[in-house]
């Protein structure tokens, strides 16, 4: 049950996008191995070590999303011993001293192999947009009943460089794991290499009673680590995820999941190893492709009908911007594992990594700004690169100035007044001053920015009437500063 | 005949009123309160004769219910563009049939309507009719960029060209309301003294006026110019404007008035307030539904329209067939409104007043507006929302969360995040557009600021 609860939990926490799932299950995320070290939360790291030298690599086979995923794609297959080649042994540690290594340094290797930040990565970027479908198909039709039960939601791609990464993922690793089960556990991922190692140590773990054993086999064809050797009767435990399908498979019993003095711990190993209903993804997507073959007849001479807007362009920031409770950008950039679960649930539409090419997601304000009711991303972000920081802290955390481009502003381009950067913006940091100290009276006043009070929340730029660029933009801090 | 027979069996006393209203409103709360509740007359043909008013400048032989041609049905798109006709040209040939078929004799246009394409629209379905079955009426409405002398020609130009026609029953000088408009678009120009010049050619068959705004400036242009007939907007909530003088300085009670006492014929606009009096507060309608259960809210305020004498026809743009069927029953023929029924419209208004809508019409004149806002979309989701009961402006309210869910919802259903109130820049653009005298740039800050208060849970 544990595995199905884990990988479910982490499913919605990826697909929810109102916000409700988190509350109760986002401490899910926060127990995922790497995460709980790059937030240096040091109980569930050293639990998590603490419990693999006890029990193995239950982490494997009961936490880690990305590894039930493997065995659902993998339920059908039929597996047998491999035994353990030179060359990937090697490939291995040195994957996982790459791995230690970037993950000191800072790089992208690390959002790359590790696993729970590549599962979040494929359900964000490929699952994430078609259960929005869904979900808009829904609002469609509870809109025709006159229900607010569903609304609809924006589906974009927040990043090209995260969404071609991700379904080679998932392409990678779905032929990885119908050929050779946990495969991509046991000769890439640094958490298993890692988990590996210890279990070697490990107090309770399978061990066949050769007395017993008929040599049948059926407990390596169901092996989805291919580490039992049934003929030596020995086990890599390096390799082994303790999913304990063995254990059911063998017809005489001779495995078992036991203290060394073969005392039986028989009923835990079956009720651990109990199976649950895989459940498929049900894909109900629909494109409208919404033609348009109208006849242009004198243009917005009449009254009525809507002016054309152009959409907003990303500009091109000199420093990206990070959310409030990162406190830095290093301090974002080291901790950040580019799971996505921020961007999956930010409700403003910010959250992406389109604006510099990183698998970190970082702000821009083309579909909406940091709104200053929102700390969603900060309650979920599970390696600590975004601080929990409330409501209050928030509204005083500088993540960027805004910049007015006096060439873009619509008071110079239309002559005509607007303030709506000055009114809208939560901060009132933004004041309108005649443009000039001899202008008259009725002239359109300009923005004057107290860059002391700004704190680069991005209404401005979001709403300013500037198309397709804005007229007043947010750059990035290095590091945030409390105004 | 049966309606009047049905409308003076339960004359209701003025004390009765307030009782009434309170008892209905449970009703009408329980009946669901929309305009689909089932009125008999919705969808039914008309049965008999149309009523008609004779034109007493001219004879004209004018049938009360006059087609208005802003409100013409248009093909659902994913944006409404200001710039694309996506006027259902098939729906509107077929609706003017129907209407000339049961009497409808006069047709009310402008250049502007329907983004620019009324005029043509109009013309085309016309124009499979005899001439002389109808009465075209239409205007110079050249406001903004139009107002130059040479564009405003132009403007009379081209409306002759798409009503396929070369003469003009009726023609009007087009929503001026201020000594300064007058000026700048008639006076300036010199357009006054050709429309009048064209009168006496012949081309111009009647000149009039249309009027929105300022009191002092209508006892002016009323007798300042030989109208041969005046437009003006009259409804039971317009009629008399002492609870509510901040809308506008001049009550439609004073304007039928003084044109009545020299003589001036009147058509009646905006007789439903742009649909607003067809589906008033459900607590305003009770007292109508108990009356007469049959009758739709629109039927009693065409009845009040229709009830002054000196009124040749009162225009409804009717974007449906089944509110042309409605208000073809209204007046084939028209049962003028009795004393009581009178009372318990004007106490309708007063009902009204209480939940202060935004007093918009939908007329479009504010659009397109040049920041991408859907000005009268919002207002009616504002309106809709207050009338429906869906008003999350109490959080200690029970009902707080639906309503704030419905509402915030409901908006970005109907309208496009980046055309929402939040938008707007306060460039006043819109301000002189607006008839009903609007201070749009305020209405959709506020609009905002509740917005923006509901979203951050703190209203």
């Amino acid at each position: 049950m544990l595995p199905i609860i884990c990988f479910i939990s982490i499913t919605l926490l990826f697909l929810d996008f109102t916000g409700t799932v988190h509350a109760y299950l986002g401490w899910v995320a926060k127990m995922q191995f790497v995460p709980a070290v790059f937030a240096s939360n040091v109980v569930i790291a050293l639990a998590i070590v603490f419990l693999t030298l006890l029990f193995g690599r239950f982490y494997c086979s009961m936490l880690c999303p990305l590894g039930f995923f493997q065995d659902i794609v993998s339920f059908k297959t039929s597996f047998s011993y491999k035994k353990p080649r030179k060359g990937f042994v090697i490939l291995r540690y040195a994957l996982l001293a790459g791995f230690i290594a970037t993950a000191l340094l800072g790089g992208g290797l690390v959002s790359v192999l590790e696993p729970y930040s590549a599962y979040g990565r494929i359900v964000s970027q490929i699952f994430g947009p078609i259960y929005k479908f869904g979900n808009n198909l829904l609002a469609y039709f509870s809109e025709h009943i006159g229900s607010y039960a569903f609304y609809s939601v924006d589906v974009w791609v927040k990043s090209l460089t995260s969404f071609v990464l991700a379904i080679l993922t998932l392409v990678g690793i779905s032929i990885f794991a119908y050929k050779s089960g946990r495969g991509y556990c046991n000769t890439i991922c640094p958490v298993g290499t890692f988990l590996g190692l210890l279990s070697k140590y490990s107090f309770v773990k399978l061990r066949i009673d050769l007395s017993k054993c008929k040599h049948c086999d059926l407990c390596s064809k169901k092996c989805i680590s291919s580490c039992i050797d049934t003929e030596k009767g020995k086990i890599d435990y390096t390799r082994c995820v303790t999913c304990l399908k063995c254990v059911k498979a063998c017809p005489t019993k001779a495995i078992s999941y036991s203290k060394p003095f073969k005392k039986s711990v028989q009923k835990e190993a079956e009720i651990l190893s109990e199976s649950g209903a895989h459940r498929r993804n049900i894909f109900v997507g629909s494109t409208i492709a919404a033609l348009s073959c109208a006849t242009k007849l004198q243009a917005g001479s009449g009254d009525g009908g809507l002016t054309e807007l152009k959409d907003k362009k990303v500009p091109n920031r000199k420093r990206p911007i990070v959310p409030a409770g990162a406190g830095s950008f290093k301090h974002f950039h080291d901790h950040c594992l580019g799971c996505q679960l921020c961007a999956s649930v930010c409700p403003n539409n910010v959250l992406s990594n389109k604006a510099y090419g990183s698998t970190k997601p970082n702000m821009s304000y083309e579909r909406g700004y940091c709104r200053p009711e929102c700390v969603k991303c900060s309650e979920v972000c599970p390696t600590g690169a975004i601080k929990p920081i409330t409501r209050a802290e928030k509204s005083s955390i500088q993540i960027g100035c805004a910049v007015w481009n006096k060439d873009l502003c619509i008071v110079n381009t239309d002559k005509v007044a607007c303030d709506l950067c000055s009114r809208k913006c939560p901060s009132a940091a933004i004041a309108m001053i005649p443009p000039s100290a001899d202008a008259p009276p009725d002239a359109p006043k300009i923005p004057m920015i107290d860059t002391e009070r700004c704190i680069g929340c991005g209404a401005c730029e979001h709403l300013c009437p500037a198309r397709p660029h804005s007229a007043i933009v947010v750059e990035g801090v290095e590091v945030h500063r409390v105004v | 005949m049966d309606n009047n027979n049905d409308a003076s069996n339960s004359n209701i006393g003025r004390r009765d009123f307030i009782k009434l209203v309170g008892a209905g409103a449970a009703l009408a709360a329980l009946s669901g309160c929309g305009s689909k509740d089932g009125s008999a007359k919705q969808g039914k043909e008309p049965t008999g004769e149309m009523t008609y008013r004779v034109d007493p400048k001219n004879g004209n032989h004018v049938s009360l219910l006059g087609y208005g041609c802003m409100r013409y049905p248009r093909m659902p798109k994913s944006q409404d563009l200001a710039t694309e006709n996506n006027l259902d040209q098939e729906a509107i040939n077929r609706s003017i049939d129907y209407a000339i078929e049961h009497g409808v004799n006069y047709f009310d246009t402008s250049p502007l309507y329907c983004k620019g394409f009324s005029e043509k629209a109009t013309g085309i379905a016309l124009s499979r009719h005899p001439r002389n079955k109808y009465f075209i009426a239409t205007k110079m409405s050249n406001r903004n960029q139009h107002s130059s002398r040479e564009a405003s020609l132009a403007m009379y130009k081209r409306s002759f060209e798409d009503l396929k026609t070369d003469y003009i029953d009726y023609y009007l000088v087009h929503n001026v309301g201020t000594f300064e408009a007058l000026k700048e678009r008639y006076i300036d120009n010199g357009i006054m003294d050709f429309l009048l010049q064209e009168r006496e050619s012949g081309r111009i068959r009647s000149l009039g006026w249309s009027f929105h705004g300022d009191g002092e400036f209508f006892d002016y242009m009323a007798l300042k110019y030989p109208w041969d007939f005046v437009m003006i907007q009259l409804n039971y909530f317009d009629w008399d404007m002492t609870a509510d003088s901040k809308r506008t300085n001049v009550s439609a009670k004073h304007q039928y008035d003084l044109l009545t006492e020299h003589n001036i014929p009147i058509v009646i606009m905006e007789p439903l307030l742009g649909g607003r009096l067809a589906k008033p507060h459900y607590k305003a309608r009770a007292a109508m539904t108990q009356l007469n259960p049959e009758a739709s809210a629109a039927s009693w305020a065409f009845r009040f329209a229709g009830s002054f004498p000196n009124v040749i026809t009162v225009l409804s743009g009717m974007t449906f067939m089944e509110h042309l069927q409605d208000n073809l029953s209204t007046y084939s023929p028209l049962v003028p409104l009795n004393e009581s029924e009178r009372d318990m419209l004007l106490k309708v208004s007063q009902v009204m007043l209480e939940y202060r809508n935004i007093n918009c019409t939908q007329c479009q004149y504010c659009m397109p507006c040049p920041y991408g806002l859907d000005i009268p979309e919002i207002i009616a989701h504002y309106n809709r929302c207050l009338n429906e009961g869906n008003f999350p402006d109490d959080k200690q309210s029970e009902d707080y969360k639906r309503a704030r869910r419905a509402f915030l919802v409901g908006l970005d259903r109907k309208i496009d995040s980046v055309r929402q109130a939040s938008r707007c820049t306060n460039c006043k653009k819109c301000v002189p557009n607006c008839p009903q005298n609007i201070k749009i740039p305020e209405e959709m800050q506020r609009i905002d600021r509740f917005v923006e208060n509901l979203k951050m849970d703190i209203v």
